[in-house]
């Protein structure tokens, strides 16, 4: 049975290599690049949107602004859901407008509308250069913008095999439905809840300076939880698939994903966990699967180095850092040991923030988030390159964006989110998760992502997981339950003493990252290996009522 | 017509919902609008960031042919594209497979009047967001602090038809105002935030100095120890907690055995009292104190509803089928609610309290075991030891591991309820008013350094 499951968990991961669907997952995140493998278009920008972009741009600087972008979107998604053998929802959704984005005297002004017409560019470019002087009266320091090359007809679309859309609404309900009954079949499960869900965006993207992008995104969701109540009614437990990530990809992904095969593990996951024993707290080593680890890599090492976090733009609701100040912890912070590589990019295919350019026209980079353990560099936008500009002339480095930004909607303005933001493997050699557990004598091994909280600074978290099992000398042992690890971030990466190679790396990820004030909500990926923690804090989640 | 022409008068309104049951084949069709101006203005290091406009109108057509039912958004209006959504919302409908709950569509209701619309909302200004703000910037300034903070308001209406003849229509606005002060060396933090309906009743000078305040007092944080401590929680970190239990009132999955309110061996703890007898919660769409929308989305009527009183569970939310299946009436949701409070002032709860912690708000609330409402999440923003009846001193600020049903039943003392902003991220939330408590035996289980 235990090896059972130690052979069943190495099955999950290779498959979730396969998840991504392209060989060499790992090629395109160091190497230069311009744009993304095999998704650039030989068609040109679409003239109509150019057109009306033109004229946004022209009423904006008419009126004063001394720079301008405008960005022309439609979003069109289909979620269905279901539960047991009825379906909950099937639905559709359209959102088009626009937004024109302007400075005036280095003030910011937005505004948004709707009504994609030749009259409303005009009102609402001039709309936001009013709110611009309307704001301008408390300008301190005015907005600068780093230098960025002019694309004057970029077209960019996401590595796609098949469009979701054109897969007929009764292929994917027999499909969740599939899935539903495979889970069903287990013995004890009582509930399952299965959605897909799918987004394509239309991003037209125009500047001042002459750069005009066309990119079209996708993005699919294949998802389900199971839940087995005890026989007595005194215990539920639900699971949920972990194992499976969104990606930036077509209905292929959903078929690669292979929701129905993974669903009786589910279903016994859950059944399991009504009889798990219940955790004793105490210090243990951990083992982090990546289908886990990857939420651990968002809270504490993507979301801190973000700069406008760590400047105070977003002290009001997600927080600041604790990389404050930033001269005190750049190229001298040890986030981990030197094996701990970080990097932040927007090019691997499938992953949720890859794209072409980001929101104001730049080509995201491949950059060091952490470089031999180090803290090396932080997300940036253009307006943010330049605080660092100090930093990276005295490395000899280029003041530039990174390309990290980002807006979820034509109708909210872009500012900094995150790119694509994942540990490395172990440089040297593949090590085996096998390894990594041959080396614990009382420990956890923790499987899919689960509950998460961390503070507005990113040191101090805690993490559930969805299945836990027990280490002993180096043997997996039964499942555990009501488990939940807190970490400060700097010990927490400084405890990791070993991490999986190449055959143990896995994209994970999710919808719905919130971040700014309106929330703005972002799709993200983290790829990861298999990581070791030393003697890490695990507390007893349940409570009796 | 709005005010400021800027969304949906009751005749456009109709006019579009008409021509969408006019173009509708279905069996049966509804149609939803959502039309509405949105402002808001952002400030970071004591001047403007980013603001925002946005006018913006949506439409969602649900079709039904028998059981088989579908929906489709658009926001465009021209003929064309309000043909398309009907014919896309027809066309999933009838691939779909049938919905045996599906309800079919209600026929004309009674709504209660409730009117939370504000011209002085509606007609608001990037240059009055601007001068609201230089009133907590100013201040900020003067102390040699950094403020921040979120101003963000909606005015606009909401809109359901069917073909069974319902039609509802109703004007709503809404403000939010939260802000935070930082020291300048990053040792002390303060917060302050409310929401309103009317502009006019929102005064940020106020805010501003009670965040100001709290960020002067809060400098240099010493340790305490975790564990269970007594607790003065202002109302923003009570309508935190509590919003988690409102938030778990569906009959259903108390009837399916996976909730808290699910009672063991089978039911639910609807009749029983499980929180203190001093508790009393209930939502009502004509209480000016917590103004919401009359209707829901499938066009039922927000009745006044009470869910807890004297602390015993009086009510579950049941939507349309499950209420038919257990011969009941659907409640539909509270969308804002009220607590009552007592007589305690907050100074009244820190004068009683030999050894405890006083509370501002709480940060990333996140759920860790649904069978007790077990949540995690953090204080933040002003946390301060009391001892011997004072505030002593500043204290770093404490991870939690609670659930507001142990809190609901551990209470000491409770204040006036006032109205707060709900929400984690400083949104246009249903209105929540809620009192402050003095609270026994809170569990905090880590120390977090975040300042």
């Amino acid at each position: 049975m235990k090896r059972r499951d130690f052979l069943r968990n190495s099955a999950i991961l290779a498959a979730g290599s396969s998840f991504v669907g392209h060989p060499g997952l790992l090629d395109g995140i160091l190497s230069p690049r311009v744009t993304p493998d095999g998704v650039l278009s030989a068609r040109r920008a679409d003239p109509e949107r150019r057109a009306l972009a033109m004229r946004a741009l022209g009423a904006a600087e008419d009126a004063g602004a001394e720079y301008a972008d405008v960005r022309i979107n439609t979003n069109r998604n289909r979620g269905i859901s279901t539960r047991e053998r009825r379906v909950l929802g099937v639905s559709d959704n359209v959102t088009a407008g626009f937004g024109v984005r302007v400075l005036v005297d280095g003030t910011w002004g937005f505004a948004a509308s709707g009504v994609v017409t030749d009259d409303e560019v005009v009102r609402i470019a001039r709309r936001a250069v009013a709110q611009a002087r309307a704001n301008r009266a408390a300008q301190r320091q005015p907005v600068e913008l780093a230098p960025a090359p002019v694309e004057p007809d970029g077209v960019w679309t996401s590595p796609i095999r098949t469009d979701p859309f054109d897969i007929p609404i009764e292929e994917k309900v027999a499909y969740l439905f599939e899935a539903n009954e495979a889970a069903l079949g287990v013995g004890g499960v009582q509930f399952v809840n299965s959605s897909l869900f799918f987004l394509r965006e239309e991003k037209f993207f125009a500047n001042s300076e002459g750069t005009v992008t066309d990119q079209t995104i996708y993005r699919t969701s294949p998802s389900m939880s199971v839940t087995a109540v005890s026989s007595d009614g005194s215990d539920f437990q639900s699971r949920s698939s972990t194992d499976i990530a969104p990606m930036a990809l077509g209905w292929e992904h959903v078929i690669d994903s292979d929701l129905v095969g993974l669903a009786p593990m589910f279903a016994e996951d859950a059944v399991e966990k009504l009889s798990a024993r219940s955790v004793d707290p105490g210090q243990y080593d951990l083992i982090l699967l990546p289908t886990h680890l990857w939420l651990t890599i968002h809270e504490s090492i993507a979301h801190p180095t973000e700069l406008d976090r760590i400047m105070g733009f977003e002290a009001n609701y997600a927080g600041t850092s604790f990389i404050s100040p930033v001269d005190e912890y750049l190229g001298s912070f040890q986030y981990g040991p030197e094996f701990m590589n970080v990097v932040g990019e927007r090019s691997t295919p499938g992953a949720l923030s890859s794209v072409g350019w980001d929101d104001e026209g730049v080509a995201p980079q491949d950059y060091h988030i952490v470089r031999d353990g180090i803290l090396d560099d932080l997300q940036t936008t253009r307006e943010q390159a330049l605080w660092l500009a100090d930093h990276y002339r005295s490395q000899g480095r280029e003041v530039r964006s990174h390309g990290n930004s980002y807006a979820q909607s034509w109708a909210d303005v872009q500012f900094q989110r995150m790119p694509n933001v994942n540990l490395l493997p172990y440089p040297d050699r593949d090590v085996t998760l096998e390894e990594l557990v041959d080396g614990v004598d009382r420990g956890i091994l923790i499987d899919g992502s689960g509950s998460f909280s961390i503070d507005q600074q990113r040191y101090n978290s805690q993490y559930g997981g969805q299945v836990f099992r027990e280490i002993r000398n180096g043997r997996l042992e039964g499942m555990l339950k009501d488990v939940a690890y807190q970490i400060r971030t700097p010990e927490f990466w400084n405890a990791m003493d070993l991490c999986g190679g190449e055959s143990t790396y896995f994209v994970g990820g999710a919808f719905g990252d919130a971040k700014g004030q309106p929330a703005q909500s972002n799709a993200i990926s983290h790829g990861c290996p298999a990581t070791r923690h030393r003697d890490v804090t695990v507390i007893n989640t349940a409570r009796s009522v | 017509m709005g005010s400021t022409n800027e969304f949906l008068s009751e005749d456009e309104a109709r006019r579009i919902t008409d021509r969408v049951l006019t173009l509708s084949e279905a069996d049966h069709c509804r149609a939803n609008l959502s039309s509405a101006m949105d402002g808001n203005t952002r400030f970071a290091q004591n001047q403007m960031s980013t603001s925002g406009d946005i006018n913006n109108t949506s439409l969602t057509v649900t079709s039904a042919f028998g059981l088989r039912v579908a929906s489709s958004t658009t926001n465009r209006f021209d003929d064309e594209s309000l043909a398309q959504v009907v014919r896309t919302s027809e066309e999933l409908a009838r691939l779909a497979p049938e919905d045996p709950e599906y309800m079919g569509e209600l026929g004309p209701q009674s709504y209660p009047d409730s009117d939370s619309y504000y011209p002085t909302t509606a007609n608001l200004e990037p240059e009055e967001r601007a001068r609201a703000i230089a009133e907590v910037t100013e201040q900020a300034v003067a102390e040699d602090l950094i403020s921040t903070g979120f101003l963000v308001h909606r005015s606009g209406a909401s809109c359901v038809a069917t073909s069974s003849g319902l039609f509802a229509y109703g004007l709503d606005s809404r403000v939010n105002f939260t802000t935070t002060v930082r020291t300048e060396d990053g040792t002390g933090s303060g917060w302050a935030g409310t929401s309103v309906n009317d502009w006019a009743d929102l005064n940020t000078r106020e805010l501003g100095g009670i965040a100001v305040s709290k960020a002067i007092q809060s400098r240099e944080p010493r340790d305490v120890e975790p564990g269970r401590w007594t607790v003065v929680m202002e109302p923003t970190a009570v309508g935190n907690m509590v919003n988690l239990m409102v938030n778990q009132l569906s009959a259903r999955a108390a009837d399916e055995g996976r909730s808290f309110f699910s009672a063991p061996g089978g039911g639910t703890k609807l009749g029983e009292q499980f929180i203190d007898e001093r508790v009393t919660i209930h939502s009502d769409p004509q209480d000016p104190r917590i103004h919401s929308t009359p209707f829901s989305g499938e066009g039922l009527p927000n009745r006044r509803t009470t869910w807890v009183e004297n602390g015993v569970l009086r009510e579950l939310n049941y939507d349309r089928y499950w209420a038919e299946q257990n011969d009941r009436e659907p409640t539909g949701f509270p969308s804002g609610w009220y607590m009552e409070g007592g007589s305690d002032t907050l100074e009244q709860m820190i004068a009683s309290t030999e050894r405890g912690l006083l509370l501002t708000r709480f940060w990333y609330i996140r759920g860790v075991d649904p069978r007790t409402i077990l949540f995690t999440g953090l204080t933040r923003d002003g946390t301060f030891l009391i001892e011997n009846g004072q505030i002593t001193h500043p204290v770093k600020n404490l991870r939690w591991n609670e659930t507001p049903i142990f809190m609901l039943n551990n209470i000491e003392m409770m204040g006036a309820p006032v109205r707060i902003s709900s929400g984690e991220s400083a949104g246009l939330t249903p209105a929540v008013v809620v009192p402050p408590l003095k609270v026994r035996d809170f569990a905090f289980t880590s120390i977090s350094d975040a300042i």
